[in-house]
């Protein structure tokens, strides 16, 4: 166990320090030039390149790697080009956002698909089990910006329940806060729920005919009994599914956050791209890798932990 | 499954078993057994019926792009049969024209991962060793990005075009692809049918060509069927953030990012794409969940 958690955690630093490579050589093949952006409107060739200087643009590309992770490791991700603002202090400002969203949509997708998951498996047959099937399926067809277009046509438009668009911190109005939440909550979170309901379903009916929970049937354990039985070992299926379904939570988000105009990390992405705003791409962008690749190493931890298999012997590749 | 073992391997004269009267051939039995499952004809029809839209489609239905700034965001009439959008251009025609658009950037994407990560996974599973550690490593780099945050970087230093985004959902693709063919090979690597052809002294690249590979055809299929929907939804989100098909050229993607700003005025306008889009995907979807459940492969991802 020891050893796979930390042969584990060893992949986890190497793809991290690939991933930095990665993103600071793709930020520095957008097309444009950053200096030139720097250097404000019809720029001298002088102030160019004094900017280049100044930033370091003009050492070679592997000292200009090694200063990056430097300071990054410092806490130090250079400053935004539109307002000079410190890339942590923006960063800082708009994790909880995404944080929030991500963390309610897994919340309600992770209730909701299982619940409906159990529900179709125990009920297998019947009209629920349809009907949690068919909300598979639509939730898997359905993008995610469609379904928040056709709710601000529903609920906002139409109905006025719920605003369109926007956000407010937590602290500042926790009920305009949630309010605001619910739509796009849903709206990530329904793709969620959809493949968690499918997984939860196949997976526990594949359980709940296995000999083992056969053996407690006859041995007179109740419905309930068994069912939490053959539950306990379809959680590891969920798990890394959930761990999967991550990167398209965050993916989601980007989208999501760009439909009700939210300030998280997707939007500050996209925007940077446009404005090429390239410290805050790659500060953005950096930690939500950072940030994938240590809740994937979790999920992995915990995928050890409830399967006794592994605490033991060595983990399989 | 080892049908081609069998036919080239040299355990097959000594088989008599296997002599019996012309066997129906294993994709007849599969495709019969697919059109039992209705929910799976009903995925292929909506295929089929996408797919026949954007071949002919565009023949039919006339210009996507012409303006008519006479009846701007009009409803649905005869001349115009799901209305005009905001600079009076056929809902219709714009539909059609953005099938074209989304099968292609699905299908084109898909194929491009296969042909580039098949290859790769066979090689890195038959050898193992460094090469494939460094393979590995490098397929966790990619899937250390959430696929549309990749996809927007490819795109974004790549240019909007349709073929910048297929190329930047192909590369998204490949780690997956390379992963599930190593997999599977190192699985079939070990199995008698495969030593026999070595022991036969068959060239490695026969040996995974015609040994190997044969036997991952359903795994293969499977993955398509869920690679080709992500690829449209793909295709539909980098376009709708303006990193895809650049307007006038229609994408379902496209219409409705235009439709979000007539969401009030002209509610109808995000309906049309995003039924397209979902009808699509769904349509593979369904198509995939049946074969998958007659071709019945190993490891699913």
């Amino acid at each position: 166990m020891i050893r796979y958690l930390l042969r584990r955690a060893g992949t986890a630093v190497v793809t991290l320090f690939l991933a930095s490579i990665a993103v600071f050589l793709g930020v520095r093949a957008l097309p444009g030039d950053p200096a030139t952006v720097l250097a404000g409107e019809s720029p001298t060739p002088e102030a160019v390149a004094a900017i280049r200087q100044q930033f370091g643009l003009d050492q070679p590309l592997p000292v200009q790697y090694l200063h990056y992770v430097t300071q990054a490791l410092e806490g130090n991700l250079g400053s935004s080009t539109q307002d000079k603002a410190p890339v942590t202090h923006i960063l800082a400002e708009r994790l909880p956002v995404t944080l929030e969203l991500t963390v309610l949509a897994m919340v309600v997708g992770i209730a909701v698909g299982m619940l409906a998951g159990i529900v179709a498996a125990v009920r297998r047959g019947t009209a629920l089990d349809y009907a949690a099937n068919a909300f598979g399926l639509f939730g898997l067809s359905i993008p995610h910006f469609w379904l928040g277009l056709l709710g601000i046509v529903v609920f906002s438009v139409h109905w006025h329940v719920l605003p369109a668009s926007g956000f407010v911190g937590f602290a500042d109005d926790p009920a305009g806060n949630l309010e605001r939440m619910v739509m796009p909550v849903l709206v990530l979170g329904t793709g969620l729920a959809a493949v968690i309901m499918r997984q939860t379903r196949s997976s526990l009916l594949g359980q709940l005919s296995a000999d083992y929970v056969r053996t407690a049937r006859s041995k007179g354990m109740s419905g309930l009994g068994q069912l939490g039985h053959a539950l306990r070992n379809s959680l590891t299926t969920v798990t890394t599914v959930v761990g999967l379904q991550l990167a398209g939570l965050i993916s989601g988000a980007v989208i999501t956050e760009q439909i009700f105009v939210i300030p998280g990390f997707g939007k500050l992405i996209v925007d940077g791209v446009s404005s090429r705003n390239y410290p805050v791409i790659q500060g953005a962008v950096l930690v939500t890798v950072t940030g994938y690749v240590l809740v994937n190493l979790l999920v992995d931890v915990a995928y050890a932990y409830l399967d006794p298999r592994l605490r033991t012997a060595g983990a399989p590749e | 499954m080892n049908n081609a073992a069998l036919e080239n391997g040299p355990s097959a004269a000594a088989d008599p078993g296997a002599a019996a009267p012309e066997p129906v051939p294993q994709w007849r039995r599969t495709l019969r057994r697919l059109l039992r499952r209705r929910m799976a004809v009903a995925g292929a029809v909506l295929v089929l019926l996408f797919l026949l839209l954007a071949l002919v489609g565009p023949l039919v239905t006339g210009s996507q792009t012409r303006l008519g700034l006479t009846h701007l965001l009009a409803g649905p009439s005869g001349a115009h049969p799901l209305g005009t959008d905001d600079l009076g251009r056929d809902v219709l025609a714009r539909i059609t024209g953005g099938a074209r658009v989304s099968l292609l950037a699905g299908v084109v994407s898909t194929a491009l991962a296969l042909v580039v990560g098949v290859p790769l996974g066979l090689a890195a599973g038959y050898y193992r060793g460094w090469a494939d550690s460094v393979l590995m490593r490098l397929t966790d780099l990619v899937l250390s990005f959430p696929y549309l945050v990749f996809a927007v970087g490819m795109a974004a230093i790549l240019g909007p075009s349709l073929r910048n985004v297929i190329i930047a959902l192909a590369v998204a693709e490949v780690p997956s692809v390379v992963r599930i063919v190593r997999g599977e090979t190192l699985v079939l690597r070990s199995q008698d049918f495969v030593e026999a052809a070595v022991a036969d002294g068959a060239r490695d690249a026969a040996v995974m060509w015609r040994e190997i590979l044969p036997n991952m055809t359903n795994t293969l299929i499977v993955k398509a069927t869920v690679a080709i929907p992500a690829g449209i939804l793909g295709e539909a989100a980098l376009s709708f953030l303006g990193l895809g098909v650049q307007p006038p050229q229609a994408s379902w993607g496209v219409m409705l990012t235009s439709a979000q700003q007539f969401l009030s005025q002209d509610p109808l306008l995000a309906v049309f794409p995003g039924v397209a889009i979902a009808l699509t995907t769904l349509g593979f979807n369904l198509l995939g969940d049946g074969l998958r459940d007659v071709l019945d492969p190993r490891e699913l991802l």
